[in-house]
């Protein structure tokens, strides 16, 4: 067999429906600018006219207005499309915690989000946590109690900890062990965390 | 790094990079036209593609190519004969379950993912074999591989002692699972030029190995991998899926990105291969060992050898004039293995340590006294004296720390409600190495210091070590210096593993910095200033804006007149719940005698994070494979439990922190590995002497605990 063309990409039967049922419609909605940009791929260009569908929400107070496939998580619409890096993919499966960010001031694992489930909603990432250079008292306790190695899982680690803060379950180290359980440190760092967090919650410190 | 921003000369160096989001990880870095690959896995265990139809994936949208055997993009090394029969996409056999077959490459990840999902393979299939119990089993009459065997005084001399325990043990495949996922970011530039970010344990060792299979010079090939998501061993060596990942950028022309899957980490990227163990043990009435017998089984796979120090610790840890030890490798139809911290020492510390509580049990004594007794005061496998020991004094630390005096020798003795409770005791042990590694310094007349070798970090606090050896020398503060790593260009140094790049870098670190002493004495000394006189004013008085000296460091002789090794002591308590048959860990002290601590703080986390990994190891880690179809059924976070926060008490850590005076400059020695080497025995001593089970197989679950036997 040959090796695969570059090119050699078009015709799938999504893309026939798509040429049929649609494109003539899509010509006369699409500007004429966008028409000669597609010229070389044309129904590659349309198709994904079809596929992404609009997208307005607020990362770390900036607001996006973009359009997305509706299959892209919101882990993934972070990380590829707005490189956010900080969160992480750890397992896709909502099992580890690595990707936790704040949506509408509630943790969540980003991976089990679709992007266009979050429509018109406030996203924080570990990015939008510091104040300009001044950490935020999570990070910075974080630092001083030495509570990650790799580091890899720390970004979903803090999120999940200002989250857990706020929520108020830090009445014990049982408690703050039970509520930061969501969150995988291989390197295990968990004591450390967990000092972490009681140093901030002593501090009555809100995010 | 940016290490401006801490508060202590003990914090990490990279700590603002990691709390705020800003360290890049190999698939964070942004090349323009990146596409993304994603792998087909074959379904079947053992046998042959017959046919691999693309056509649908080819024609999915945003496709650019598949890669598979029935195109064999180009690596001129695999077109070589001899070699590991793993070749990817140069063969159409099947070895193992999972086994990657192509590869599709998008212009999205959600494309590349559905594509993937289009191809479709046929196989022809042979009989294969994933139990290794089996294995062992069935090897009798087959020629094994392994290790020499060993022998001092009596063979098997434990069978006539006085007092004699022989003991079968088991460990289960476990996976290393670090939190980030395995990949690689390749860019293949024309005239040869290749770029990837990696996660490897070793830039060098990645460079060596595409330049091999790709035959272009290492210089063509520059290798990133400044922060690495944990590895645990895994990242020691360029897996195939790298090969494959480089193979797709050179043959579409653009930067290829690959993360594999977490199911993946389970079957591509190695594991900690099973072992069966049987430990004799023979005493005198008094408590002295008079005869050690260790024989290990391990398994490996059928297309290339994996083989580790399981039976190295039976050698020389105990005082005893007859010690015999085997080793040999059984191979299943699964992916090759890989040293998965403490490695091989640490599967071997599981039964050895676990053998000596039982014989304490039968001798009737405390097993710390046991241990002592035993103590070694040479070692008598190489007939040499230990360069530095402190055991006696870590076990003394280690026992009033735990409330050792609280526990009673007689099992279930402490019972409160339905809990009971019991203490646990072991060693780990390993060898304190020392490579070779050159390091570069450029001292500046701003007052700043930059240090800089191909060394990487996987997480132990590298850069923060580095730093603090530098900062004492030269009496420069710790946020004036800079430690560059993880880049191929930089000064030659080995990979990350063995415990051994704190003595290895930070020799080469400590060379560098009296070197740049020395000339900065001389150019004082020749421009009529104080000997004492400050660098930078030395630099200034001579209108230089820098000085740069570049040394490599290994060790010498002393290595052939001295033993040398780090030890830890792990003590544990555990409550056992009689009704459910759950181990809770209550209190763990790790005490590790690995001379000077140079970085207390990283120090202490490497050590915590030994306790919490030796955690998963002795009660919930346990890769488990459906012998029927070849196939894991716990290849998530979901099945595959690793300790999680909740699991984990307080950890105390102690060192006994006095310098080894022979090793290296610092007299430092490693520690990543005894942090968990003897760490699953220790548990399952406190799970006998809570409950009166010997529990000899791991994990520890509560069905063993509540079994009949």
């Amino acid at each position: 067999m040959q090796s695969s063309d570059p090119k050699n990409n078009q015709g799938d039967s999504r893309r026939d429906f798509l040429k049929k049922s649609s494109l003539i419609t899509a010509i006369a909605l699409t500007p004429s600018v966008a028409l000669k940009a597609a010229e070389s791929q044309a129904d590659e260009r349309f198709a994904e006219l079809f596929e992404k569908i609009p997208l307005n929400l607020t990362v770390n107070n900036k607001a996006y207005q973009t359009s997305v496939e509706p299959r892209v998580t919101l882990l993934d619409y972070l990380r590829e499309e707005l490189h956010l890096t900080g969160t992480k993919k750890g397992c896709d499966h909502g099992q580890c915690g690595a990707c936790t960010v704040h949506v509408d001031g509630e943790r969540v694992n980003s991976c089990l989000s679709l992007a266009v489930m979050n429509e018109g909603k406030k996203v924080t990432t570990i990015e939008g946590l510091a104040n300009g250079d001044e950490l935020h008292p999570m990070q910075a306790a974080f630092i001083k109690h030495d509570g990650f190695q790799c580091g890899y899982c720390t970004p979903g680690q803090i999120m999940s900890a200002v989250a857990c803060v706020n929520e108020g379950h830090t009445t014990s180290r049982s408690e703050i062990s039970e509520y930061m359980s969501g969150n995988i440190c291989r390197c295990g760092a968990y004591p450390n965390i967990v000092d972490a967090i009681i140093e901030v919650s002593k501090g009555e410190t809100k995010a | 790094m940016e290490n401006r921003m801490l508060k202590d000369e003990n914090d990490r160096v990279d700590g603002v990079f990691k709390v705020t989001g800003k360290a890049k990880y190999f698939a964070e870095y942004e090349l323009p036209g990146l596409t993304y690959g994603v792998l087909v896995t074959s379904t079947i265990t053992k046998g042959k593609i017959t046919t691999l139809d693309t056509k649908a994936a080819e024609k999915a949208p945003g496709v650019i190519s598949v890669l598979s055997h029935l195109n064999k993009p180009s690596a001129p090394g695999y077109e070589q004969d001899g070699g590991s029969p793993m070749k990817i996409f140069y063969t159409d056999k099947i070895f193992y379950n999972g086994q990657p077959i192509a590869m599709v490459v998008a212009n999205t990840f959600e494309r590349a993912t559905y594509a993937a999902s289009l191809v479709k393979a046929t196989y022809a299939k042979e009989e294969f074999n994933t139990n290794f119990d089996k294995a062992v089993a069935d090897s009798k009459s087959k020629k094994l591989q392994g290790q020499p065997d060993y022998k001092r005084g009596v063979e098997n001399a434990y069978k006539t002692a006085e007092v004699k325990i022989e003991e079968k043990y088991h460990l289960p495949i476990e996976t290393h699972n670090p939190m980030e996922l395995h990949g690689i970011i390749a860019d293949w530039r024309p005239n040869n030029q290749l770029t990837v970010y990696a996660k490897t344990q070793g830039v060098k060792a990645t460079q060596g190995t595409i330049a091999n299979v790709f035959k272009i010079p290492v210089e063509n090939i520059q290798v990133n991998s400044e922060f690495v998501g944990g590895g645990f061993g895994m990242a020691l060596r360029t897996w195939p899926v790298e090969i494959a990942t480089v193979m797709a950028s050179k043959h579409i022309g653009k930067p290829v990105k690959l993360v594999i899957t977490r199911m993946q980490m389970f079957t591509m990227v190695g594991n900690r291969p099973a072992a069966i163990q049987t430990i004799g043990l023979g005493a005198n009435k008094d408590g002295k060992l008079t005869g050690i017998t260790h024989r290990a089984f391990g398994e490996t796979s059928v297309y290339e050898n994996f083989t580790e120090g399981v039976v190295n610790m039976a050698k020389f840890m105990y005082q005893c004039d007859n010690v015999n030890t085997q080793y040999t490798v059984v191979p299943v139809d699964l992916g090759v293995p890989i040293w998965m911290r403490g490695p091989g020492e640490a599967t071997g510390a599981f039964a050895l340590e676990s053998a000596i509580d039982e014989m304490a049990h039968a001798l009737d004594m405390d097993p710390l006294e046991f241990r002592i007794k035993n103590d070694p005061e040479r070692d008598q496998q190489r007939s040499l004296p230990f360069s530095d020991k402190n055991i006696k004094e870590a076990y003394r630390v280690g026992a009033q720390k735990i409330g050792w005096n609280e526990r009673k020798n007689k099992p279930g003795s402490l019972i409160d409600g339905q809990l009971k409770t019991g203490y646990g005791v072991s060693i780990g042990v390993f060898n304190a190495n020392r490579g070779r590694a050159s390091v570069k310094g450029i001292l500046k007349a701003d007052g700043s210091l930059v240090l800089q070798s191909a060394t990487s970090d996987i997480g132990p606090g590298t850069g923060t070590g580095m730093t603090l050896i530098a900062s004492k020398l030269m009496k420069i503060p710790a946020d004036k210096i800079t430690f560059e790593l993880g880049d191929s260009s930089l000064p030659p140094a080995p990979s990350q593993g063995g415990s051994a790049t704190l003595s290895t870098v930070g020799s080469a670190v400590n060379d560098v910095c009296v070197a740049l002493k020395s000339t900065i004495a001389e150019l004082a000394a020749n421009s009529n200033m104080d000997a004492t006189a400050n660098f930078v004013d030395v630099l200034k008085k001579n209108n230089l804006p820098s000085i740069e000296i570049m040394k490599q460091s290994q060790a010498g002789k002393e290595r052939e007149a001295y033993s040398m090794y780090s030890f830890s002591i792990h003590f544990v308590k555990v409550k056992v719940h009689s009704l459910t048959g759950v181990v809770k860990v209550d209190k763990i002290v790790s005490v590790g005698d690995s001379g000077t601590i140079v970085s207390p703080k990283t120090a202490r986390s490497q050590m915590v994070g030994g306790a919490v990994g030796g955690v998963g190891m002795a009660l919930t880690e346990e890769s488990i494979i459906d012998h029927r179809y070849g196939r894991y059924i716990n290849n998530n976070f979901a099945d595959y439990h690793v300790p999680v926060n909740a699991d984990i008490p307080e950890i105390e850590v102690h060192f006994i922190n006095k310098p080894d005076p022979y090793i290296n400059p610092m007299g430092a020695k490693g520690m990543g590995e005894i942090a968990l080497i003897g760490f699953s025995a220790a548990v399952a001593n406190a799970v006998f002497n809570a409950t009166g089970k010997r529990i000899r197989s791991l994990p520890i679950t509560p069905d063993k605990i509540l079994a009949d036997s």
